[in-house]
């Protein structure tokens, strides 16, 4: 059986498929269906798909370049911020001395306002003061010369008229004021 | 074993129907292909396109170890075509064989002799008219005085040896892959017992042809490629 085969097998290879004609059909056929072949697919296939590799590749260089392209503005951008809260920072410190100071000038000045006024309301109240006890003297005056003049009228009624008595009493008081 | 071919003449051509009938059958098959996976084409490649980028990238690579980009880059359209072509075309005859009446119908279009020459001689001529077209004339008649005059008559043999080896190699590996799988599957396997005898071979037999196959399209494309850069490149 297999000696059988093989025999036919070498008798089919040495015979072959076209050991009497050379298909020349078969290679006009092959020739244009794989040229036919070759240009439909570039057309509907190897082009696109071309075009489109050759677009991702531009894709990816341009987003290189993009990401490049961010990436230094970032840098610059927070080279800016670093400045900028640098800036702020000197300036609130600046602000803050100033109020410092300002704090400080108004906190004089509002002691020496503090100052004047009580000033003021001290003297005020001495002057009130030295009234008061001015017109207390001068009312202890008045009664203590009455009262004298009382004691004295009581003391010496006959003897003194009121006036004379009167005019005593107050030359004493008088006196008396004056050596204080 | 010995099946008969359809042959049929035709405005003073012979045609095999069979061949006919394979040829565009595996024309068929890759234009499918290759149109359905680059169908919706993102940028963000998934499934089938990343598959047929990968093999872009192959042939591309084929070519560029054959040759400088910027000669070989004309080639890629063409050596993607070839690979898709002749891989499909060793696949078709490997999971059955159609014989009506004695006559062999459905298998490899890379069984025959004629078809691979065909393609061989496509090869060698595209080589030839690129040698002439980038190189000028006289600097392509120049090379096969190179490295001696007197080694012209070796040179002039060494194209037709290229073409005869580049089509015949493609078709004996592809042939005989057949024909060990039709003896397998129709001598071998006559009975019950000669069919569970059978599995174990076929097996292999078929996954040796798919590497076989694969391996005879890379080989065939790199050769190309190879045949290409000796007459276009200006370093040979």
């Amino acid at each position: 059986m297999l000696t059988n085969s093989l025999n036919s097998l070498v008798l089919g290879a040495a015979e072959g498929t076209h050991d009497a004609f050379l298909n020349t059909g078969d290679i006009v056929f092959q020739l244009l269906m794989f040229l036919i072949l070759l240009a439909l697919l570039k057309k509907y296939a190897w082009g696109p798909l071309m075009g489109i590799m050759k677009q991702r590749e531009e894709h990816i260089a341009g987003e290189i370049d993009a990401a490049e392209q961010s990436r230094k503005e970032a840098s610059k951008n927070l080279e800016e911020q670093r400045e900028l809260l640098k800036q702020a920072r000197l300036e609130a410190q600046s602000l803050i001395e100033n109020a410092k100071k300002q704090g400080d000038i108004q906190r004089d000045e509002i002691i020496a306002l503090a100052r004047t006024e009580s000033d003021r309301i001290k003297e005020s109240a001495k002057a009130e003061i030295e009234r008061e006890k001015d017109q207390a003297v001068e009312a202890i005056r008045e009664q203590l010369a009455s009262i004298s003049v009382m004691i004295a009228s009581k003391v010496i009624e006959k003897e003194l008229s009121v006036a004379d008595q009167e005019k005593l009493v107050n030359d004493y008081i008088k006196e008396a004021g004056e050596g204080r | 074993m010995h099946h008969e071919a359809p042959i049929v003449p035709f405005l003073g051509l012979y045609f095999n129907l069979a061949n006919v009938l394979m040829i565009t059958v595996a024309s068929l098959i890759v234009f499918i292909i290759a149109v359905l996976s680059t169908r919706t084409l993102a940028m963000k490649p998934s499934g089938i396109q990343n598959f047929m980028e990968w093999v872009m990238d192959f042939v591309k690579n084929i070519i560029n170890s054959a040759m400088d980009w910027k000669d070989g880059g004309r080639f890629h359209v063409l050596g993607i075509t070839l690979i898709m072509y002749i891989f499909v075309s060793n696949m078709l005859g490997l999971p059955f064989s159609i014989v009506i009446d004695g006559t062999l119908w459905w298998k490899s279009p890379t069984a025959d002799p004629v078809v691979t020459m065909t393609l061989a001689t496509m090869v060698v001529l595209l080589s030839h008219y690129y040698g002439v077209k980038l190189k000028g004339t006289a600097a392509y008649g120049r090379e096969f005085l190179k490295p001696f005059s007197f080694m012209f008559p070796i040179k002039i043999i060494e194209e037709f040896a290229n073409t005869l080896t580049l089509g015949l190699r493609l078709y004996g590996n592809i042939y005989a892959g057949e024909i060990l799988l039709t003896l397998i599957a129709g001598s071998l396997a006559t009975g019950i017992g000669g069919t569970l005898a059978a599995i174990v071979p076929m097996l292999a037999w078929q996954g040796f042809s798919i590497f076989v196959g694969a391996i005879q399209s890379f080989i065939f494309v790199m050769l190309t490629m190879v045949y290409l850069s000796h007459k276009v490149s200006a370093d040979h």
